[in-house]
Order: C-alpha cells, then structure tokens, then sequence
C-alpha cells in the first residue's frame, strides 16, 4: 500500500467563542481523490485555510512526503506544492486571464522580467487542454462566473503541485462544464497527485472520489474507501442522528393570503417570480447556491430594485425603495451574510435589537434607554439568548447567538413576512435547533415565514411547500407532502423539469 | 478600435493634444516642438512623483507627504551643498533618493505594522515634514549665491535637444514602466489592490506591498527634491506647498482608482501632463493663474466621477439571457 | 405573546460593568489629566498665563476651529471625511468680502458665510452619497476647487472694510472676559452632545460608522443621514469662516491654510475613531481645549508656528499608534 503524501493529525482549532476543529486527522495519498465530506459549519472551510496557510493550528501536525511542516503563509503552503481552488472565485478581475494563471509565477525572461509572450502562450494552451476556449488576453471580469471557475483552476494547474484541493468546484458550473472539470481530475490522478474534494454532492463523490473523510461539528467522525460504503452510511456519519428528530416542525393553521408576488423581474438576476404565501406557512425555497434566490429576497427587502413586477402584502401593493420601506410594510429580512449584513458588530446587543425600532421606543427622537433595555430583554429572553449582559459588544457572541439577536431584531418590528436566509449555516447544532423550534412557534402564531436554504433536509424539515429556483426563475413549486427529495434536487439541477 | 479611444490614455492625449492646438489657434508660438518641450520640462517633477503616488494609490494608500518630503530633502541637499561645495552633486543625489526613502519608510512601516489608516499617517507626516523643514533651516532660505554651479547646472545641462530634468523624468517614468509592466513586484501592486485577499492566498504579503510602494514614493520624492531646488534655485520651508494635490490629481485624472487596483504608468504621466499643459496655457489665453487651483479641482471631481462610472461593478448575472447579451 | 416552552428563561442583565468604572478608565479622563498638566506647566512657565485676560485669549485659539471639530467628529463616526472644511471657510470668506463691497450689512453677511458654508457640505455630500464616490478624493477635489475659487477671485488682493457691529462676532465679549465665540462654541457643544448620545439621530451615526451595510439592512437611511452629516460640517465651516473673518478683519484666499489637518487632529484626539464608529463630544471638546493650551503655551515661549505643527502632526500620528503599540505589548506578553 502506498503512503500519504500528506497527513495531518490531531489537528485544532479555536476562534473565539467558537471550536472549529478538534482533534481531526486526514490523508491524501498520490494519484487518489479524497472527498471531504460534512455539512454546512462541519469545518471544512478552516481545515481548507488551514492547508493553505492562512489559519495556523492551534495543534496538530503537518507531514508532506514524510517529512513534518509548518505552513505559515500561504507562500509556504505554495512552497510545499499545496494550491487550491476556492469555493468563490478569489481572482484578480482588473487583470487578464493569462495573469490572473501565472500570478506570482510567472515565466520569465533570462533578466529576470516577466515573459509575457510565453505567459500568454502557456496559459492558452494550458486552457486549451481543459477544453476551455479562454482567450487569455481579455479581463477576467470580462468572463462569466463559471468561466472565472475554470480560470482558477487552470491556475492551480499551472502551479506544478502535489496536492489539490478542490473546494466545491462545481458549485457554479453547468453539467457540460462538470463532466469536463472530471475529466480534468482523472487527468490530475494519473499524473499522481494527491486531491482534496470537497463537495454536498453525493452523486459526484461517488463518481470521482477513492476515499472520504467526514467531518462534524469540527470533529473527524469517520474515513474509509468510497467503493466499501454505502452512501446512508455515510450520510449517517454526516447528520449523526436521524433527520425527523431536529426538525421539530408542527403543524400550524393555514390562513389567507398574506404576500402575493407577481412578476417580479431583475434585467440580470432574476425574472417572472410569482409565488404567494400564507399566514401559518414556511414557504421554503430551495436551489443551488447563485441560483437567484437571494436577489429575490433582497429585492423584496428594498435593497435592489426590481424592474417589473408586482409585491402585494395583505392586500396593499408595495413598492419598497429602502430597507426601511419594507420594515414600513412589514417584510424583514434575516440576511445570510450576518457578520456584514445582520449585525452591527461594535454596537451592543440592546441597541442592535432597538435599531429598527427606535422610533417606537424613543420620544420624539429622544433616547430612551430604558425602553430599549425592555425591548431587547423581551425579545431575546424570549429566543434564549445566551449572553453576559445586554451590554456587551454583539460581535462578541458566537454565530448562533447572533443569529438569535438578528431575529429578536426583527421580531420587536412587528413583522407580517419574515425572510430566512440560510438561517443556520454556520451556526453550531443547539443554535440551529433553537432557530427552527422558533420558526415552527413564529408560524404557530401566525406569522409566515419564507425560509431560503441550500440544506436539503432543512428545506425537506421545515417547509410546507417549496419553491425550486434555478438560473434566476422559478423552476417549480411542490406541496411538501410525501415530497421525493430526488425531485428537488433534480429541479434545482435542471435535470427534471417541474411535472406537477 | 472603440475599445482602443476608450482606453483613458488614448483620450487623455487626443484631449491633451485638442488643448494645445486650440491655444496654438490663440497664439501660435505654443505649439512648436520647442515650447512644448518647455511645458514638459516644467511638468517633469509632476510626473515623477505621480509615478511614485500610483504605485501607493494602487495599493488602496494615498500618499499626502511627497511635497514636504520634496521640500525636507531638497533642503538638506543645499544646505549640504552651502556648506560644502566639495561633496559632489552625484552624491547628494544619491543621498536625496535614500533620505526620501526613509521618509516614506516611515510612513510606510506606520501602514504596514501598525495598520492606521494612511489618510491620517501622511497627513501626519506632511506636518511634520513641513515644519523639519524649519528646523534644520532655522527658517532660512538658500538662494543662488548659496549654491555651487555644478548644483545649479545639472538639470539644465541640455543633452539632445532637451534638459537634464526632462532626461531624469525620462528615465524615471522608463522604469517605472519596466517595474510595473516587467517584474512580479509591479505586478503584486496591482494584485494587493485589485483583491487584498486573493493577494495574500497568492502569496502576496500585502502589507509589505504597500510599505515597498510608500518607500519608493518616498525616494521619488527625495530625488525630486533636488531637482526642484536645481530648478527653481531656492530652498525654503514654502518649498512646492500644496504639490501633495497636484500629485494626486495628476493620478485620478489619469484614470488610476482611488479604490486602488486600477491605473497605469502612462496615465498618471499623461494626468501630469493635462495639468502642464493647462498651466502654461492660462496665461496664454489671458486667464489669471490664480485659476489654476479652481481647475485642478474642477479637473479631480471631474475624473473622480468618470472613474467611478468606469469601475461600478458589474453584478453577477444569473439570467442566461442577460449573460449573452 | 406566550411563551412557548415551559422552562423560566435566563434573565440577562442590562450591564456588568459600573458605570462608573468605565467612565474613571476612560480616554477623556486621560485627556482631563493631559489637560491639567499642560495648564500647570504653562502656569508655571510663564508668569502672564494666569490672568483672566490670558485665559480668554486662550479661547480664541480653538474656538473656530473646535466648532469644525464638533461636526467633523460626527462626520468621521459615520465613517466619511471632510478635508474642505478650511476651503469653505476661504470661499465663504470671500464672497463675505465681496459682499461687503456691495455694501451688504452685517445680517446679510452672516447670512451669506452660512449659505455659503452650506452649499459647499451639500455639494460634498452630493458627490459622496448621491454620486457614491470616495470622501476622501472627492473633498481633495474640492478642497481645491473651492480655495482654488477664492484665489481665482481674490488673486493676492484682500478684502477689508467689515463693519464694526460684524466684528464684534469674532472680537465681541458677552460678559466680562467671555467672548462670544466662546459662548457660541460651548451651546454648539451641548446641542452636538445631546444629538450625538442622546438622540435616535446620533445612534444611527454611531450604527452607521460600525457597520454601513448592517445599518442599512436594518432601515437605516444611510445616505440620507450622511448628506446631513455633510451639509452640518459645511454649516459649521461656515459660521467659523465668520467668526474667523469677523476677527481677522479682512480676507485673503490662504485664510485657515491647513485647518483642515488641525480639525481633524482635534478629532481623533478626542478619541473619535478615524475608521468609525466610536468617539464622543465630551472628548473632542477636551481635545479642543488641550490643542488650545499647548499652542497658547508654546506661543508664550515664542515657539515658531510651524514648530508648533511638528508637535500637532506627531500628537495625530501618536494618539492613533500608541493605543495600538499598547495592545501590540499586551498581546506579546500573553
């Protein structure tokens, strides 16, 4: 049997708050695809930035080829023939395509200066031979965002490492686009190299991996050869529990109509959405990830502009220019992006939750900061939020808690529509309980709740019917009543279109 | 071809180039080669210094100190050369790049390790610069008499056709287009302003990068001290006061953007120039000089506004239909 | 609305630390004690320094510039810079005089300092919010532009002939030994107070300096509230530009050269966060008031202007890194 190229062991990590990694081990061995495997916060993500030196374990070891390393910077990590692929896009728009390849390696003159005629040439037969007409002269943010993809990879290529890691390359990429990216992969085996996959999708672990590795909660929970596991199994490794125990979803009474969209349509992101909602519902919507869907939602919310379309809520047409005008008419937003979107890191818990709703608690625009305590304390008693004081700086409390302090916020509005945005990635597994036990009490009390998640179980758990965008439309709505989470999954993909 | 009378450069020098014809309509001695090489000659420090400033504007920086910089080092230079005329100029040239050097080291080290924000860093140091200037003057000036001949001589040696300082702009702005073009140095400004974050994955340190871009600014300004005071043959502590926002004008009127990342050598060059030119032909057509500064910056906003429309990014498209189009 | 779950929920308190503690372990305390050491230095190192005429001589030192300073810190909380705060006193400087040729009285000067001081902030936070360019390059812009209108119209001339009840503003006494400036400086002061920690207005400042994009997703009217923080700097340039040209007498285009620099010094060193998001009033007034003691000090001991400058650019520069060299030690030693 052969050796690892690479071998990590007992590696940690904490940030503040939160435990990221604990205790993980992982090997790669030449010419074989691992798959890393985990969901959403499993700490993938650390483990990736780790390997390319951008996060220093806390503990652990690092052996490439025998021999044991640290990885400081991410020169190091270069320097040890590890590159990677990231999930989005971490290139240079403002430079071409053939510069955007050879950044900080590129082939030079016998003086020392870079070649750019050699540059453009490796790098368009570099493209050529992954059947990728680039032209390597243009801008990259001249190209398409699947295009970038493969610019990016085409940069790991030309980097002669050992070892890849692929972070979701096919996130953003088109069937066509995804049989070639294997292709390429079988290519990178044969030449002997260790890869790294990370991917949620099943079907192409089982395609191209050799072997996998799941993570949970930051923790190594399983590794073994993909030929010799069933996929329950592996999912079982993955979830740790069964999927109908956390999602404490209950029934609540449908009423009338309380959001009616009609139309709404972007000239680039989305077009012809129409969908209505009704009070005591969880509209979930589901689709790969840039498939629209929070576009949709932002423009609901009064942050982009739609340019036709029509939004009515409980019977009265609205027009929000502003977030502030959708908070007027009774849409909020918990946005996915909490650290730059949901929170005002800097500011404490209180005067996060009375943020939006100052005029309220004010007297005649005058602090009243025993009225904001009162607010705050309600609503954040109310979600169990774990906290020292109500004082202290937001940015201090872990993702889960946050999350609990964006909600409260918004509650203390009085809303009539709340939108989630991937209301638990990234948050710890009691948070994530706590968020979908107050989803369930929210629609109990007649609220409704459109819910956007790219975790099928989430969206199969929590919803009582589902919206599947793809490529900026909807591509169909289900009943979720003995719903075959492979018609979703299909929908989403484009695979199936809508029967029903 | 509408790509290439898009490019900033491209319509600077046709703008450029409709100026002066027009002038030359006004008075026909503006056009000819001669005058023209004078308006260069005289928009030569300009230019350098706005090479320096793109390299830190590149890097998401602005540089505020490089005219009282300029005005330390040319000082010191002659003073050195009051006192003693036997160093020679050679020398104190060298010595010039590396003083200046240091100055902008020091406000580079500032950014780069200590992480203030490098608006309040330059500011700071263009005070403080300024009044060093006082003190190792004592509040004198230099003048003529103070200076040796060949102090005085260098930048008007002419060699083909054209003044030294026009030959030391020359080779600057030449290097400038090796670094920034030809070596992964020049490239790495770019890559550190474009995307700070893919920079560092790419192995850049960006921090360095932008301490590297404050200290060549910082012997540009150096080497441009002496040249001021050989050219204007005056040393003081008002030396090139408010030259910080010609230099800086220079380079958005030029296209470089202040969000960093985006600019060229010859923009910043050519934004010199428009500036130059603008200069000299006031008094030609009969305008007050003292519209210069309005200008400038009508000239700033102007350009600001144009490389903003420029840079506004594209949203990502998810409409396959929008995408083709 | 009930309670879903039937456990008591876990009470969280408003705050932990005393107030009182935090208030003694504060960055204005620090500057109270600054401030009285400087006193007692300059009392000790010139025997005309502690006479009521010194001390009110004293106040006209900051004064035109503080009034700068209150609006500016709310600007720089919002995240945003002015640096044509002393170009506009120029302009409106100017125009001041040219209406005084024209015979204008003094209601319609103060008038046309004001109006003018206005228009230049609206114009600078036109560009900023509604062009959404950089404050930085664009009030460089028209720091040029708007000086560069007052050399333009001035050339090296000057205007002089205010009227005697229009200097009064800069030169005037209220009561006793405290000048009007002084007086306009402290109400300005405490209404600047009351909006920035008393009202919703100054909260949404403070949520908008700490995180624009949160703030907006949370119904903030960012662009809104920061063309106001624009337009108030403008104001207020404008009514130091005429209580500066009420003093002074006359007017030339460098009038305030590099106020700018000093207003902004003044800020940060009343601890106003240069990135946002955090400072108070009480501070900057603190900061104004210490700014005036060592300038007055070194003035008694005939320390050249200029000299003075070295001392105000290093306070700029050492006031933002010493806090950040003091967390670098602490972490080192950890």
């Amino acid at each position: 049997m052969t050796q690892p190229l690479l071998t990590l062991s007992g590696i940690s990590k904490s940030f503040p708050g939160v435990r990221a990694l604990h205790d993980v081990s992982l090997e790669l061995y030449p010419g074989q695809v691992t798959a890393l495997i985990g969901e959403n916060g499993a700490g993938k993500s650390t483990l990736v930035k780790i390997l390319t030196g951008i996060y220093q374990p806390d503990e652990g070891s690092i052996t490439v080829k025998g021999e044991a390393v640290s990885l400081p910077t991410a020169h190091a990590a270069f320097g040890r023939g590890i590159t990677a692929i990231h999930q989005e896009t971490v290139l240079f728009d403002e430079l071409t395509v053939a510069e955007n390849v050879f950044l900080g390696h590129a082939p030079r003159t016998r003086f020392g200066l870079i070649d750019w005629g050699r540059m453009r040439a490796e790098a368009a037969s570099l493209l050529q031979s992954m059947g990728a007409g680039i032209d390597p002269d243009v801008k990259l943010k001249e190209l398409g965002i699947a295009k970038k993809h493969l610019v990016g990879l085409a940069r790991a290529l030309s980097i002669d490492a050992d070892i890849v890691i692929m972070d979701e390359p096919t996130a953003a990429l088109s069937q066509k686009e995804i049989e070639d990216l294997y292709v390429l992969v079988e290519l990178l085996k044969q030449d002997g190299k260790a890869i790294l996959f990370i991917s949620h999708k099943f079907d192409e672990i089982y395609r191209i991996a050799d072997r996998f590795t799941v993570f949970r909660d930051g923790e190594m929970v399983g590794k073994g050869m993909i030929a010799e596991t069933a996929q329950d199994a592996i999912v079982r490794m993955m979830v740790g529990r069964s999927v109908d125990h956390i999602y404490p979803k209950t029934q609540a009474q449908i009423g009338e109509t309380v959001l009616t969209v009609e139309g709404l349509s972007h000239p680039t992101e989305f077009a012809d959405i129409s969908f209505e909602l009704k009070r005591g519902e969880i509209l979930g919507f589901y689709g790969l990830v840039g498939a629209g869907r929070t576009e949709v939602m932002q423009a609901l919310f009064g942050i982009t502009r739609p340019s036709a379309g029509r939004i009515t809520v409980e019977g009265r047409e609205v027009a929000p220019k502003s977030a502030a005008d959708a908070i007027e008419a009774g849409i909020v937003y918990v946005p996915e992006e909490r650290g730059r979107q949901g929170v005002v890191i800097g500011l404490p818990i209180f005067q996060n939750v009375s943020l939006p709703s100052l005029r309220r608690t004010s007297g005649n625009g005058v602090l009243r900061l025993a009225e904001e305590f009162r607010l705050a304390r309600t609503y954040t008693e109310r979600l169990d939020l774990r906290a020292s004081s109500l004082s202290q700086d937001v940015g201090t409390l872990s993702g889960g808690n946050q999350q609990k302090v964006v909600i409260a916020k918004w509650l203390a509005t009085n809303p009539r529509v709340i939108i989630l945005d991937e209301p638990t990635k990234g948050i710890d597994i009691g948070s994530k309980a706590a968020v979908h036990a107050f989803m369930s009490e929210l629609v109990g009390q007649g609220l409704c709740v459109i819910m956007v998640s790219s975790e099928l179980p989430e969206v199969m758990g929590m919803s009582d019917r589902i919206v599947v965008m793809r490529e900026g439309r909807i591509a169909g709505i289900f009943d979720n009543k003995g719903l075959d989470p492979v018609t979703l999954v299909e929908t989403a993909a484009g695979i199936r279109s809508q029967a029903a | 071809m509408i790509r290439f009378f898009k490019q900033r450069e491209v319509m600077l020098l046709a703008i450029i180039a409709i100026i002066v014809a027009l002038v030359t309509t006004r008075s026909s001695g503006f056009g000819t080669p001669r005058n023209l090489a004078a308006v260069f000659n005289d928009t030569a420090v300009l230019a350098m210094l706005a090479c320096g400033q793109l390299l830190v504007i590149l890097t998401r920086s602005i540089d505020l100190s490089v005219a009282a910089n300029l005005a330390l080092t040319g000082m010191i230079a002659a003073m050195i050369n009051a006192a003693m005329p036997g160093v020679p100029v050679e020398v104190l040239i060298v010595g010039c790049v590396v003083v200046g050097g240091l100055l902008g080291a020091f406000n580079g080290v500032l950014v780069w390790k200590l992480n203030i924000p490098p608006i309040v860093v330059t500011l700071g140091t263009l005070t403080i610069y300024r009044g060093a200037v006082f003190l190792v003057s004592g509040g004198t000036w230099v003048n003529a008499v103070d200076m040796s001949d060949r102090f005085k001589e260098l930048t008007r040696l002419v060699f083909l056709g054209l003044p030294m300082l026009s030959w030391f702009a020359i080779v600057v702005i030449a290097l400038f287009v090796l670094l920034m073009a030809r070596t992964s140095l020049g490239r790495s400004f770019y890559a550190a302003g474009i995307n700070p974050t893919a920079a560092t994955y790419a192995g850049i340190d960006v921090g360095k990068t932008k301490f590297i871009a404050f200290t060549i600014s910082g012997m540009v300004a150096g080497l441009a001290g002496y040249l001021w005071v050989s050219r204007y043959v005056i040393a003081s502590v008002d030396v090139a006061r408010g030259l910080e926002l010609q230099v800086v004008a220079a380079c958005v009127i030029g296209g470089v953007s202040i969000a960093g990342g985006i600019g060229t050598v010859g923009g910043a060059v050519l934004g010199a120039l428009f500036l130059g030119v603008i200069n000299n032909a006031l008094p030609v057509i009969g305008v007050s000089p003292f519209w210069q500064m309005a200008i400038s910056g009508a000239a700033i906003i102007t350009a600001v506004i144009f490389n903003a429309r420029g840079e506004r990014k594209r949203g990502r498209i998810i409409l396959k239909s929008a995408e083709a189009a | 609305m009930t309670d879903t779950t039937n456990t008591p929920h876990r009470h969280i308190p408003d705050r932990l630390d005393n107030p009182v503690k935090s208030a003694v372990f504060s960055w204005e305390t620090l500057l109270v004690l600054v401030g009285v050491a400087i006193f007692t230095a300059n009392a000790f190192a010139s025997p005309y320094f502690l006479n009521e005429w010194s001390l009110s001589d004293l106040t006209f030192n900051f004064t035109e510039k503080a009034v700068i300073a209150l609006a500016m810190a709310l600007l720089i909380i919002s995240g945003e810079i002015d640096l044509s705060v002393a170009a506009i006193i120029a302009l409106a400087s100017t125009l001041m005089g040219m209406a005084v040729q024209w015979g204008v009285p003094t209601p319609g000067l103060v008038a046309i300092g004001i109006g003018v001081g206005l228009a230049c902030g609206a114009f600078n936070g036109f560009l900023v919010t509604g062009l959404k360019l950089p404050s930085i390059v664009v009030t460089i812009g028209t720091m040029s532009l708007f000086r560069g209108l007052s050399y333009a119209i001035l050339g090296d001339q000057a205007y002089g002939g205010y009227p005697a009840d229009f200097s009064w503003l800069g030169q005037g006494y209220v009561w006793w030994v405290i000048s009007f400036e002084l007086v306009f400086f402290i109400a300005a002061a405490i209404v600047f107070w009351f909006v920035l920690h008393r009202t919703n207005f100054g909260r949404r400042i403070f949520a908008i300096g700490n995180n624009a994009l949160a703030a907006q997703f949370s119904g903030v009217r960012v662009a809104r509230i920061k063309f106001v923080l624009f337009c108030l700097t403008g104001l207020m340039s404008g009514i130091a530009a005429v209580m500066l040209t009420a003093r002074l007498g006359s007017t030339r285009p460098s009038i305030a050269q590099g106020w700018e620099l000093e207003v902004i010094t003044m800020v940060v060193l009343g601890g106003v966060s240069i990135l946002g998001g955090a400072g108070s009033i009480l501070g900057v007034v603190l900061a104004a008031l210490i700014m005036g003691l060592v300038t007055f000090g070194l003035g008694l001991l005939n320390v050249p202007g200029i000299v003075m400058s070295i001392f105000i650019g290093g306070l700029l520069i050492s006031v933002i890194a010493l806090p950040i060299l003091y967390r670098m030690w602490k972490e080192r030693r950890q």
